[in-house]
C-alpha cells in the first residue's frame, strides 16, 4: 500500500451472528462468558454418522428459518443462504442502517458448502420431480450471497463470494477492508455462512479428523474437530460515512494477511510456514510489533495437524512475547468458511468487553511445545487481537482487530 | 496509482486456443448443446502420475497458468487469484453420488479433497511452490471479474508486481443434465453459425480455463492496459446503457470512444436483449464482436472475452468469425467487454492499447 492511510484501520460499525451458541450477538456473548458449549448430536441432517460425531448445530429447522425470514413457499433458499441472511440483517440493524442505498454498499461473503445441502437432498430427485428443481439454481456458492444481498436491498453493486475453504470469511473481511481503503465502496458487509451437510460430515469423516466427542483445541490428546454451522457478518464503513453519520465504531480492522502454505492440498506444513507468513503480513499492514498484540484468537480446530502447525507458527511469530491465546472452536465447532467471521465477532466482543474467552476442554499440554491456552475467562485490557483462519489448499489468513484506528 | 498491464494470456477452450501463436485461424464447428474444451498436451506440463489424479478443471487451470507464466517470462508471482462459478464439479459429483449410492459408507477422501473450490489455485501454488496471496472467487458469472478487480487493486497500490489471474470451469455430467431440465441448456443442438439466431431458451454449456499475468510493469509481451473493472449484482435491462455510460464517464470516455465492444451474447432468447439494445443503441457505431458461439457459456467464459479483447488489441486484427457488424477503423485503441448471465451478475472491463 502506498498511501498515508496504510496503518489506519477500517471501522466496524455493526455485526450479526447466528451459531450453535446463540441466534444473535447478545446470545453468543452470554454463552461465551458463561462457558456454554453448543456441541451436541446432529438433529437437522439425516446421517448415519449421527452417533459417531458431535456437531455445533443451529437448532432451527429450515421451516423455522423460512418463517423467520418470511420467505414465500416458492423460495429456493439453501440453509447457508438463510443463516447468512439472518446474520447479515442483524449486522445492518446493529449498524443503524435504515437506508442501504444512501451510500455505495457492497457485500462480500465466504462459503464452502453453498447450496450443497439441497443438492445432496434432491440430487437424483431433480431428474424426475419438478417440485425440487427450483433448488438446482441455488447450488452454486454465489447464490447464497446473491440472496443475502437481495434480503438487504443491495442492488447494482459489488456483490461477490470467496471460497478458500476454512479461511473464506477472513478473506472476505480482508477484501472488504481493502475495498474501503481504496475508495471502491463506502460501506461493505463482510462475513461468511456455511450450513452442516452430509457432504462435509462425510468428507471430514473420510479424512479421519472428526472427533467422536467434544473437541479439545491444543490438547495433547485431541481427537479431531466437531463440524459446526453458522453465519456472521460485519459492517465496514469508510471514515467519510462514519463522520457524516456520526457512527459509533465498535472496533477497527487494523491489519490482514493471506499466504499459502504450498505444502499439501489438505494438510498444513509441520512448521506452519503459511500461517507464519500470514501473521507477519497482518502485523506489517497494521504496523504493529508482535508484542503489541494482546490476545490471539487461534484457528485451533483440535485436529492433530492444525494445532501443531498453528502452534509452531504462533511460536515463530511471537516467541517469548506470546500473549494469551485461545480457540473458541470448543464452543461452536469448526464452522468452516464462516469461522473467520464468527471469530471476528468474538474478537470485537472481546475488545469491547476487555475479556478473553477461554479455550474450553483443555487438559494436557501438547508434548511438542509448552504453549498453554487461556483456559479460564480472563478480564484484561485489550487493544489489539489477532485472529487466525487456516484452510484447505494451504490457505492461511490472519486478521488484526483493534480498539483504536 | 500505478497502471496495470495484461502481459500474457492463455486459453484452453472449445477452440484450439492454447497455442498463443494462433488467433482463431482454424475454427472447430460443433453441432451440440454442450461442448467440451480441447485438450492441450497435458504431459508437456504436468507429470503423468500427477495428471492422472487431477480432474479436467484442475489440469486445465494448471496448464493455462503455466502457458501464461511462460509467455510473461516469469517463474513466480506475487499472488494467485482464480475465479470459478461452479468449482470442481467432477469431484463434487463423484463425492455426492458416492454418499447417496453407498448410504454414506465406503467413502474415500480424494474426491472430497479435490472438490473444494480453491483446489485449482492451491494446486497452482503447490506446483510452483508459491507461498503468496491465494484467493478464489466463486460468484457465478462475475467470479473471474472479482479476481481481476482484486488483482488490479493490489497492482495499482504496488502491493504486488505480477499476479496470475484466471477463470476455470469444468463440465460435470449430472450438473449439465439437471441444467437441461430447467432449460438453462439449449433444448436443441446448434452449430456455431446458428447460436445467435437460435431463438430458443438456454445456452450451449461449456468449460475451459483462461489465465493471464497482470503486472504493474509493462513487459515486451504486453497485450493491453487494464483500465477499469466493475461488477453489478443486479441491473435492470433498461438501466444498462446509462450504467455503461456512467462507467465510461468515470474513465473520461464516451460510448463513441469505444472502438471494439465485446459482447457476451449466448443465443438465449430471454437474455440476449441486454446486448442487442446496445448494438442498436449506444454502440451502433462501434465494431461489435462476440465469442460464445465459439466457446459456449460457462461462469468464467467472460475471461475468454478478455482473451479475445487482448488479442485484438495486440494483433490489431479482428477475425471475421467474431464480428457482429462491420465497422472500419484504422486503429483499435479502446475495447470494452460487457457480460451478464441470465440477467444477473453483470461485468464491465475496459482495456486500452498498450
Amino acid at each position: 500500500m502506498n498511501n498515508d492511510n496504510t496503518n489506519k484501520g477500517v471501522a466496524i460499525t455493526g455485526m450479526g451472528i447466528i451459531s450453535s451458541i446463540g441466534n444473535n450477538v447478545a446470545e453468543n456473548y452470554e454463552a461465551l462468558i458463561n462457558e456454554k458449549k453448543g456441541i451436541t448430536r446432529v438433529e437437522n441432517v439425516e446421517t448415519i454418522q449421527r452417533d459417531e460425531i458431535m456437531v455445533g448445530e443451529v437448532k432451527y429447522t429450515n421451516d423455522e428459518l423460512i418463517a423467520q425470514l418470511n420467505l414465500p413457499p416458492s423460495n429456493n433458499y439453501s440453509r447457508t443462504a438463510m443463516l447468512g441472511a439472518i446474520a447479515a440483517k442483524e449486522a445492518i440493524a446493529d449498524a443503524g442502517i435504515s437506508d442501504i442505498k444512501k451510500y455505495k454498499t457492497g457485500i462480500i461473503s465466504g462459503t464452502s458448502v453453498g447450496g450443497m445441502d439441497m443438492t445432496e437432498k434432491y440430487y437424483y430427485e431433480y431428474l424426475t420431480e419438478k417440485e425440487s428443481q427450483k433448488y438446482i439454481e441455488s447450488h452454486h456458492a454465489g447464490d447464497s450471497t446473491q440472496k443475502i444481498a437481495e434480503q438487504l436491498g443491495i442492488e447494482e453493486s459489488m456483490v461477490t463470494t470467496i471460497s478458500t475453504a476454512c479461511s473464506s470469511a477472513a478473506n472476505a473481511i480482508m477484501l472488504g477492508a481493502r475495498l474501503i481503503k481504496s475508495g471502491k465502496l463506502d460501506r461493505v458487509v463482510v462475513g461468511g455462512a456455511d450450513c452442516l451437510s452430509k457432504f462435509t460430515i462425510n468428507g471430514f469423516k473420510t479424512l479421519m479428523i472428526l472427533s467422536d466427542t467434544f473437541n479439545t483445541p491444543f490438547d495433547e490428546n485431541r481427537k479431531g474437530l466437531n463440524l459446526g454451522e453458522a453465519a456472521a457478518f460485519l459492517v465496514l464503513e469508510s471514515d467519510k460515512v462514519v463522520k457524516a453519520e456520526n457512527k459509533k465504531v465498535l472496533a477497527y480492522v487494523k491489519g490482514y494477511g493471506n499466504a499459502n502454505d504450498a505444502f499439501h492440498q489438505t494438510a498444513s506444513s509441520e512448521n506452519g510456514d503459511g500461517a507464519t507468513l500470514a501473521m507477519e503480513k497482518a502485523l506489517k499492514v497494521a504496523n504493529l510489533k508482535p508484542s503489541e498484540i494482546d490476545y490471539i484468537n487461534a484457528h485451533g480446530t483440535a485436529t492433530g495437524n492444525n494445532d501443531l502447525s498453528e502452534g509452531r507458527a504462533i511460536l515463530r511469530v511471537f516467541g517469548e512475547e506470546m500473549p494469551e491465546f485461545s480457540s473458541t472452536k470448543a464452543y461452536t465447532g469448526h464452522t468452516l468458511a464462516a469461522a473467520g467471521a464468527i471469530e471476528a465477532v468474538y474478537s470485537v466482543l472481546a475488545l469491547r468487553h476487555n475479556v478473553i474467552f477461554p479455550n474450553l476442554n483443555f487438559k494436557t499440554p501438547m508434548k511438542e511445545f509448552s504453549m498453554i491456552p487461556q483456559t479460564e475467562l480472563k478480564q484484561k485490557e485489550l487493544k489489539t487481537i489477532l485472529s487466525n483462519s487456516l484452510g484447505f489448499g494451504g490457505n492461511c489468513s490472519a486478521v488484526i482487530f483493534s480498539k483504536e484506528a | 496509482m500505478k497502471k496495470v498491464y495484461i502481459n500474457s494470456i492463455a486459453s484452453i477452450s472449445s477452440q484450439r486456443t492454447y497455442d498463443n501463436s494462433m488467433f482463431l485461424d482454424e475454427i472447430t464447428d460443433y453441432n451440440a448443446s454442450v461442448i467440451f474444451a480441447q485438450d492441450p498436451d497435458y504431459k508437456q506440463y504436468i507429470p503423468p502420475a500427477a495428471a492422472r489424479r487431477m480432474a479436467k478443471g484442475i489440469k486445465m487451470g494448471v496448464v493455462a497458468s503455466k502457458i501464461a507464466m511462460d509467455e510473461a517470462g516469469i517463474e513466480t508471482v506475487d499472488a494467485i487469484i482464480t475465479g470459478t462459478g461452479m468449482g470442481c464439479m467432477i469431484d463434487s459429483e463423484k463425492f455426492v453420488s458416492a454418499i447417496i449410492d453407498n448410504n454414506e459408507q465406503y467413502l474415500t477422501p480424494t474426491s472430497f479433497i479435490q472438490s473444494t473450490h480453491n483446489t485449482v489455485a492451491g494446486q497452482i501454488a503447490l506446483g510452483i511452490a508459491c507461498k503468496a496471496y491465494n484467493f478464489t472467487y466463486v460468484h457465478s458469472s462475475i467470479s473471474f471479474e472479482s479476481a481481476l478487480l482484486d488483482a488490479k487493486m493490489q497492482l495499482e497500490n504496488d502491493e504486488a508486481q505480477h499476479i496470475l489471474v484466471g477463470g476455470v470451469e469444468e463440465l460435470g455430467e449430472h450438473t449439465t443434465k439437471v441444467h437441461c431440465l430447467i432449460n438453462h441448456v439449449k433444448p436443441e443442438s446448434v452449430t456455431i453459425s446458428e447460436v445467435l439466431n437460435s431463438k430458443t431458451e438456454g445456452a450451449v454449456f461449456s468449460e475451459g480455463a483462461n489465465f493471464f499475468v497482470v503486472s504493474n510493469e509493462k513487459k515486451e509481451s504486453c497485450y493491453a492496459e487494464l483500465v477499469a473493472v466493475e461488477t453489478f449484482n443486479t441491473l435492470k435491462k433498461e438501466k444498462v446503457s446509462r450504467t455503461i455510460e456512467n462507467f465510461l464517464e468515470e474513465n473520461n470516455l464516451k460510448a463513441t470512444d469505444i472502438d471494439v465492444v465485446v459482447f457476451g451474447n449466448n443465443g438465449d432468447v430471454d437474455f440476449d436483449g441486454y446486448y442487442n439494445q446496445l448494438s442498436e443503441g449506444i454502440f451502433s457505431k462501434a465494431q461489435q464482436v462476440y465469442y460464445k458461439h465459439l466457446v459456449g457459456e460457462n461462469n468464467t467464459v467472460s475471461a475468454f472475452g478478455l482473451w479475445l479483447a487482448s488479442k485484438i488489441l495486440k494483433t490489431q486484427t479482428i477475425p471475421e468469425i467474431v464480428k457482429i457488424n462491420e465497422i472500419k477503423s484504422s486503429e483499435v485503441k479502446t475495447v470494452l467487454c460487457y457480460n451478464q448471465y441470465r440477467g444477473q451478475n453483470h461485468s464491465l472491463v475496459l482495456l486500452k492499447k498498450c
